[in-house]
């Protein structure tokens, strides 16, 4: 079955923020036009090659998708409607922006294009910590692209939230909590920072100059973060995505659930029929590729049997409600527990795993050690 | 030919140096000169045959190579150039090897002068009565000051050295004058080639398809294919398929005869049969007396070998199996820890020995393994009047039941500039070694004599020795007899249960430090797990120090990078990868390392 699910990258930031490994580029210099008509020609030769079916979820991420004008967004949202024409009826369609490039005449290019689904990068509701973490917005512009958001007639809204930033107490996160609940979004997903290399803070840890909380500080404003949102009604339904009833990412969930996605753009990672790939980071490479009539492909590979139902547990185990035993016998014409029992007894003993019915999921001590459960799976399969 | 005048254009020899005094290099420019390889074959030090021991820089394994040579007299030699390994751990097979030569090459580095092993070996030749010629080597390097080395060679050795060669092997300087000392200076070999057989053997290698391949030197008599050998120690006889030299490569001949060397196959099966140090006879003809000097070597420190993965038990007894075949000074047993599971004790004749077995363990058959901390053999007088022999510690009776225990001691020279010598003596003292003299060498340079414990030894000894010297000290020793030491059982204790792995032998006095330093030690070496450790050091029932390793809190995944799921695999195999590296002992995680750790304490603190 061809995939439901369509990741589209959009590599342009109005500047690059201290934290960021992704691929991003400053926008402005960049061949924005030209690489809107390179996602469209990879879009013809991605369907060319595995025709769509019904497509459930879309998602733009970034980047800032939303640092395209209004015509590049008309023209890019064109595009996947032509390529992708057959739309589930109640499909979620979202796209990332950051607070502060949502003008009234983009969202309702937007909303026009079949956009229903903002993710906006709010971060925190601390004005020193944003501009610490190299955020351009300060907090009245997150409330201005909510409010701006509302008035275009977006009805579903994400907001990003970070914790464990540098120098950031546990007080602050329970401000920036508060702040964000009152907008009233629809989903909330809650990162805590990882320092990755090549970006800024990994220099400034290097030196020994990046003031990250303790490792305690930050495991309670997690805990934190869950408890509150779940008093205010956004029920925790992955480590770290937190929604309203129904309004769960369906897009997320194609990931969680090991599903296959169409992946496009710059550095854009696919996994359809089986295979796995990753795209070319470069834009300059990207568009060549594409002129050229070629799949902008970096590397690929076919996901083996064993490979696949790890994944499946690994993500599986993400989600609260965790992974079920009929799916997995169904998917993979064994019992979980024949496939991965020497990883599930030693992890339940340990606390770590329950089951419950036909599911297992991560206990409570699991949630917060979750890569000490999923690293068991990987080569964990003894048949 | 007869034998007789073949013996009189014998010339056997070995060369002598410290670790990069230049021997291996030596060795080759040698074989070159006599034009032994071909150019093709000239491959850099062809002598030494394992990667081990030339990424080390030192020989393991002698060899002997066969050469003929023209001499400026117009007579052709034949030049038997004997191979010694060069360090303290094989003394034993040096002195063999010496034995079979009537001269030895004493190469001293004309930059860096005498070092104590150098001289060790040396009086290992003048036993022997050997001709030793000094050479100078590396003459062409700018610090070179041969006229100091040369000097030093007469007030340090006592040997006269007006007529030193001054060479340098990578350059190819002094090589012929080198050959020509050889035929004039060392005698011809004696010995009655119509006397009855006897052979030195000095040593031997196994061959997949040849059996074992022994080295050996003809002392009286002939020895040829055919022929019904006897070994005089090992009393064992087999059928002597084939006789041969190596020049190098093997050459098949109809017999050796008094003064040669060479190898004979015979069908042995077992490298333990044909002991270094054994005399070969003649079955039918046989001698009356062996050859002197045989010695049984016995292994002197001891420590557990463990694979990682349990399940590789058995692959690593093959791996020693097959080391055992070309090693009679390997030994182990079967044994089992609580905490590693099932292992082995192996025995080595000392340190470098040990390192040497591990490295091709994990190398050439790919077994990663868990080692424990090396022990010597102590003796262990209980109160019920029974001697036990204590080469594991988890092995140590109870307090209660011992009335002393005993352990080796060694003599230690220590060579070390002047300036160094407070040093040194801290490290001796600190090692719990006995003064017992100091010469100066000359002006610079001061030999220490010190008693020390070899378990102290072989604790960090000769690291603390290199690193607080710059490297400038050398040392040798050997071993003395066993002496009472107050000595205690240290266990560890992790998470409340005790790792057999871990307990080791301490004297009293040692106990608290040792135990304080060990359990910082191992708190920074174990990694955080999801609850608190306590790691305990126990004499008896008593806790002497204690540390804490606290509990980790979290170890959560970030977010998904847009689907991006081999990123996130990549981070939980390296989780993974890590894991594998531990060792579950109980409940908790612990790093290989970790059982080496007892060995990398600094005293002095």
């Amino acid at each position: 079955m061809a995939p439901q699910a369509v990741y589209i990258h959009v590599p342009f930031c109005t500047h690059k923020c201290h934290y960021c490994d992704f691929t991003a580029y400053t926008v402005g210099g960049q061949p924005v036009d030209d690489y809107v008509s390179a996602l469209d020609k990879e879009m013809a030769l991605t369907v060319a090659d595995t025709p769509p079916g019904i497509i459930r979820s879309i998602f733009i991420g970034g980047g800032t998708p939303t640092v395209l004008t209004p015509k590049q967004m008309e023209r890019l949202l064109a595009s996947v409607r032509r390529h992708f024409p057959n739309w589930d009826e109640n499909i979620e369609f979202t796209i990332e922006a950051n607070p502060g490039t949502t003008s009234p005449e983009l969202l309702r290019v937007m909303r026009e294009g079949g956009i229903n689904r903002i993710s906006f990068g709010a971060q925190t509701f601390r004005p020193d910590l944003l501009e610490r973490i190299g955020r351009v917005h300060g907090v009245e512009e997150i409330k201005r692209g909510v409010e701006l958001a509302r008035q275009a007639g977006f009805a579903n809204l994400s907001l990003d939230l970070m914790f464990g930033l540098p120098t950031q107490t546990v007080d602050d996160m329970e401000t920036t909590l508060k702040e964000a609940v009152a907008l009233a979004p629809e989903h909330f997903s809650c990162y805590s920072l990882k320092v990755e290399e090549g970006t800024l803070f990994y220099h400034l840890q290097e030196r020994k100059e990046l003031p990250l909380p303790s490792e305690e500080a930050e495991l309670a404003m997690y805990q934190l973060t869950r408890s509150y949102l779940a008093e205010q009604g956004y029920a925790q339904y992955e480590v770290s995505n937190f929604a309203k009833p129904g309004r769960e990412s369906r897009h997320n969930r194609t990931y969680w659930l090991n599903e296959e996605y169409y992946g496009l753009g710059t550095g854009a990672h696919g996994y359809v029929r089986k295979r796995r790939h990753a795209n070319i980071k470069g834009v300059k490479e990207y568009i060549q590729r594409l002129q050229d009539n070629q799949l902008p492909i970096q590397e690929s590979y076919q996901v083996t049997h064993e490979e696949e139902m790890e994944n499946f547990m690994i993500l599986g185990l993400r989600l609260m409600e965790g992974v079920s035993r009929e799916k997995f016998s169904c998917l993979y014409g064994m019992e979980l527990e024949q496939a991965f029992g020497q990883v599930l007894t030693p992890l339940m003993n340990k606390g770590l795993l329950e089951r419950s019915g036909d599911r297992y999921r991560l206990t409570e001590k699991g949630l917060i050690f979750g890569n000490e459960v999923f690293a068991d799976f990987i080569g964990g399969i003894e048949l | 030919m007869d034998k007789r005048e073949r013996q009189a254009i014998i010339r056997n020899f070995s060369i002598i140096a410290h670790i990069d005094h230049g021997k291996s290099t030596l060795a080759d420019r040698i074989l070159e000169k006599t034009g032994a390889l071909s150019e093709r074959e000239m491959q850099d030090q062809f002598l030494d045959k394992m990667d081990l021991e030339r990424e080390r820089g030192i020989t393991i394994k002698l060899q002997s190579v066969r050469l003929p040579y023209k001499a400026k007299d117009g007579k052709e030699y034949i030049l038997n150039l004997i191979d010694t390994p060069g360090h303290v751990d094989f003394t034993y097979e040096v002195s063999r090897s010496l034995q079979a030569c009537e001269g030895a090459l004493l190469v001293v580095d004309a930059s860096q002068g005498v070092e104590a092993q150098t001289l060790a070996n040396v009086y290992l030749a003048l036993e022997n009565d050997l001709e030793i010629i000094p050479v100078i080597n590396k003459i062409d390097l700018p610090s070179a000051d041969p006229e100091r080395v040369k000097k030093e060679v007469e007030d340090v050795i006592g040997l006269d050295a007006s007529d030193a060669v001054l060479a340098s092997a990578k350059a190819g300087i002094g090589i012929e004058e080198i050959l020509e000392q050889v035929v004039e200076k060392v005698p011809a070999p004696e010995g009655d080639p119509d006397a009855p057989l006897r052979a030195l053997i000095f040593d031997s290698v196994y061959d997949p398809y040849k059996g074992v391949i022994i080295y050996m030197r003809v002392v009286d008599g002939t020895i040829k294919k055919g022929m019904r050998m006897r070994m005089m120690a090992t009393e064992k006889e087999y059928d002597i398929t084939e006789v041969g030299a190596f020049a190098p490569h093997p050459v098949i001949m109809n017999e050796l005869s008094a003064g040669e060397v060479g190898f004979v196959v015979a069908n042995i099966k077992n490298v333990r049969d044909t002991r270094v140090g054994d005399t070969i006879t003649d079955a039918n003809n046989p001698a009356d007396e062996p050859l002197p000097g045989y010695r049984r070597i016995n292994p002197m420190v001891f420590c557990g070998l463990y694979p990682v993965e349990s399940s590789e038990y058995d692959d690593l007894r093959e791996a020693l199996e097959k080391l055992e075949l070309n090693d009679a000074s390997l030994t182990y047993e079967p044994e089992t820890s609580t905490a590693l599971g099932f292992g082995f004790r192996c025995g080595f004749l000392g340190l470098l020995h040990m390192e040497i077995i591990q490295e091709r363990i994990e190398r050439e058959f790919g077994i990663p393994l868990i080692t424990t901390a090396p022990s010597v053999v102590y003796k262990v007088y209980q109160t019920d009047g029974k001697v036990l022999e204590i080469e594991n510690p988890t092995l140590m009776p109870e307090m209660q039941k011992i009335e002393r225990v005993e352990e080796p001691y060694v003599k230690a020279s220590i060579m070390v500039p002047n300036d160094y010598v407070g040093t040194v003596m801290e490290i001796c003292q600190n090692k719990r070694g006995n003064y017992l003299d100091m010469n100066y060498l000359d002006t610079n340079r001061v030999t220490l004599t010190y008693e020390l414990p070899l378990a102290e030894i072989v604790y960090d000894f000769f690291d603390q020795l290199k690193s607080s010297t710059k490297g400038y000290a050398s040392f040798d020793y050997e071993l003395i007899g066993y002496k009472a030491s107050n000595l205690v059982k240290m266990d560890i204790l992790l998470n409340g249960e005790v790792v057999d792995a871990l307990s080791f032998i301490v004297h009293r006095d040692r106990a608290y430090q040792r135990g304080r330093a060990l359990t910082e030690k191992l708190r920074k070496l174990i990694p955080r797990q999801m609850f608190e450790v306590p790691i305990q050091a126990a004499i008896g029932n008593k806790v002497i120090a204690r540390e804490t390793i606290s509990a980790m809190r979290k170890n959560v995944l970030a977010k998904c990078y847009g689907g991006d799921i081999s990123r996130k695999r990549k981070l939980l195999e390296k989780q993974k990868e890590g894991k594998k590296r531990m060792k579950a002992v109980g409940s908790v995680e612990v790093p290989q390392e970790a059982f080496m750790a007892v060995l990398k304490i600094d005293d002095s603190k």
